[in-house]
């Protein structure tokens, strides 16, 4: 294809010769044509199908606020939580840098959620996109181990207690815990030295693997195509002619449809990061405001909102046989779980639309119950979280560990032959 | 392993003690008003003539405090600055931690994101719910704080309130002890002059935490606005794009 473009192309003025130089040389074009204006995409994507630029679009904002927090934070235990400080305060519009950040933050967890439920309810993962979701969750993966390691780097008295309640999940294990959590912390309590460890993972490898898996999450949906609301396979409707139906370019159908939920997704950032950037304590918590103190345990630790739903999982877990690890492993599991979505899933069609009573009943619980564990998982452990909290982690696991069964019993709807506007 | 649990345990039941704590002392409303300028600079006179003794501000520069509470160089030099600081100085105490750790049992906190990690209310209640109290090394105690090893700094302002212990039966019949403050020797400044006094210095305070919180307000507002307009252009762009789109 590059070759006839250039043969072609000569003719236009000067950016369309340097177009074809460019070319012969690199496939420019044919990428652009490959993954943007000639990707056909489903024409009814809806509310929901917002999210996977949304997501892309965070990362992007985390990566570039993150570049500018990198050039005046120190990581040092003696130095970091004054350079926060600094950059509130002296540094020029470090304050909304790091708003901006730490909202990010926040906001990728929000739209990656999202973009999972969207998943959930239209059967995306289903084949053949198993491998496509697959990333997607090692995305989720990373994303948490992202999200942890950069939570310490502000050094508040809520980072370091936070870190110290996670890292000694690992101790939890036989015979190699104790051991374990001295080299993850690379010292015998959190220190200089785990700050600085943490500061290298968190700006250095994991955006390293956020960003290889986003491409191969991108590239597994263009190789497969995208599903739908209606979950039917597009790339099958074909006109007499053979051109596709029910499908329209990414770009400019998508770009300027995702630029519109882009504007609505920043008014709503943009109203958190100037007027609520500490969102009551969910996204800047009050203990955050004390540097790190090894002495002084903060009244209630709790890990930030986003991980609450595995917080309440591992405390809803009695220790039994003399150890706590059965906690641990429990949100281990839950999250493994993810992996196995494609296959646990045996419904007759993809989408929400055309599944049976059973599984719209099971999905609609699970996500009131994901939100309900991420609010006792918030609290502490008293009545009625920690049964509620029982409650939840039982039906987390009925939901993914019975699927294959309601799924195959439960009925389903005939699938319309071209996707509904 | 036990490690996890004593954790666990630790984020499990200090909340109970520390809610009981807190119920024990209600806070008040501190109604700073931060966008008052006249009340910021009282509030910045105070806590110079009696906080920066022994508390540091100490990510707050005197420069930037002149440029947000209208001061000139003089003015800041003359009001609020100790000799021999210079305008980009950050707000450092005179007294020396080590010999503070020796004073009072630990070194007095720095004072520049209390509010931040505290809470207005709660600087505001703390600074009027000093009692008298024999028992203490200091000769007071505090109800919001107990057992605090700062000494009544304002006591020439306030006085020296009385604390004594009531109780009440609740709704559900339980007896319930708790601390009531009364005023006792009287100080300079009447009951409300006082309570406005504390008020200015707690505004200062929450300025302090966040200096650049009023660009960041009303900053947001144009931004916001902004951002409509842009969702409005590109609606109408989504829309001419998809017209044809059948």
């Amino acid at each position: 294809m590059a070759e006839t473009d250039t043969a072609a192309a000569p003719a236009g003025g000067r950016l369309a010769r340097l177009g074809a130089w460019i070319d012969a040389r690199f496939p420019m074009s044919t990428l652009w044509k490959e993954h943007m204006s000639e990707y056909l995409a489903p024409v009814n994507f809806n509310f929901w199908y917002y999210f996977g630029s949304l997501a892309l679009f965070v990362l992007a904002l985390q990566i570039v606020t993150g570049i500018f927090l990198t050039m005046s934070y120190k990581p040092s235990a003696a130095e970091a939580f004054g350079s926060v400080e600094y950059i509130m305060r002296d540094v020029e519009w470090g304050w909304l840098i790091r708003y901006l950040h730490s909202t990010g933050a926040s906001a990728f967890f929000i739209v990656v959620y999202l973009h999972m439920w969207r998943a959930l309810i239209y059967g995306s993962h289903r084949k053949p996109r198993e491998l496509l979701w697959i990333f997607g969750v090692l995305i989720y993966l990373a994303l948490m181990a992202e999200a942890f390691f950069g939570y310490l780097l502000p050094w508040g008295n809520m980072s370091y207690w936070g870190a110290q309640v996670i890292v000694s999940l690992f101790g939890t294990f036989p015979l190699i815990g104790d051991s374990l959590v001295e080299w993850i912390r690379g010292d015998y309590f959190i220190s200089d030295i785990t700050l600085n460890r943490f500061f290298a993972l968190h700006v250095v490898a994991l955006p390293l693997v956020l960003i290889f898996l986003v491409v191969a999450h991108i590239l597994a949906l263009h190789e497969v195509g995208s599903s739908n609301p209606d979950g039917i396979d597009v790339k099958k409707l074909r006109a007499p002619d053979g051109t596709r139906l029910d499908s329209v370019a990414m770009h400019p159908y998508y770009t300027v449809k995702d630029l519109f939920g882009l504007s609505v997704f920043l008014v709503i950032f943009a109203a958190v990061v100037f007027f609520a950037p500490e969102m009551g304590g969910l996204f800047l918590e009050a203990p955050n405001f004390e540097p790190a103190n090894p002495l002084l345990t903060p009244e209630h630790i709790a890990p930030v909102w986003y991980f609450t739903p595995y917080y309440a999982i591992l405390r809803a877990v009695p220790a039994f046989a003399g150890t706590q690890v059965w906690g641990v492993l429990a949100l281990f599991a839950a999250v493994l779980l993810l992996f196995f979505v494609p296959w646990l899933d045996r419904g007759a069609v993809r989408s929400i639309r055309y599944r049976g009573p059973i599984f719209k009943t099971a999905l609609m619980l699970f996500a009131a119950d994901f939100i309900m564990l991420g609010i006792c998982g918030l609290k502490p452990a008293v009545q009625p979280y920690t049964t509620l909290s029982v409650i939840g982690t039982i039906y987390y696991f009925a939901f993914f560990l019975l699927m294959p069964w309601y799924t195959r019993i439960d009925s389903h709807k005939p699938e319309p032959a071209r996707v509904r506007r | 392993m036990s490690r996890l649990r004593a954790l666990l345990l630790a984020g499990l039941l200090t909340p109970a003690i520390a809610g009981a704590a807190e119920k024990g002392y209600p806070l008040q409303s501190a109604n700073a008003d931060v966008s008052n300028l006249a009340s910021l600079q009282r509030g910045a006179r105070n806590f110079v003539n009696y906080c920066l003794g022994c508390h540091s501000a100490k990510y707050m520069r005197y420069s930037q405090l002149a440029a947000d509470l209208a001061l000139t160089e003089d003015e800041l030099q003359q009001n609020l600055m100790f000799t021999g600081e210079r305008i980009y100085d950050t707000m450092d105490t005179a007294m020396p931690a080590e010999k503070a750790r020796a004073w009072f049992g630990n070194a007095p906190p720095d004072l520049s994101l209390i509010v931040r990690s505290r809470g207005s209310d709660y600087v505001y209640t703390f600074l009027r719910s000093f009692y008298a109290d024999p028992s203490r090394p200091t000769g007071v105690n505090n109800a919001v704080l107990p057992g605090t090893a700062m000494p009544h700094v304002l006591a020439g302002l306030q006085g020296l309130q009385q604390g004594r212990q009531e109780k009440t039966t609740g709704e559900d019949g339980k007896v319930s002890e708790h601390l009531v403050l009364a005023p006792g020797t009287p100080g300079e400044l009447p009951a409300a002059a006082y309570d406005s006094f504390v008020r200015d210095t707690v505004a200062f305070l929450e300025y302090v935490a966040e200096p650049h919180k009023a660009k960041r307000l009303s900053l947001g507002v144009w931004v916001i606005l902004f951002l409509l307009m842009f969702t409005a252009f590109s609606w109408f762009l989504y829309k001419e794009y998809w017209k044809d789109v059948k």
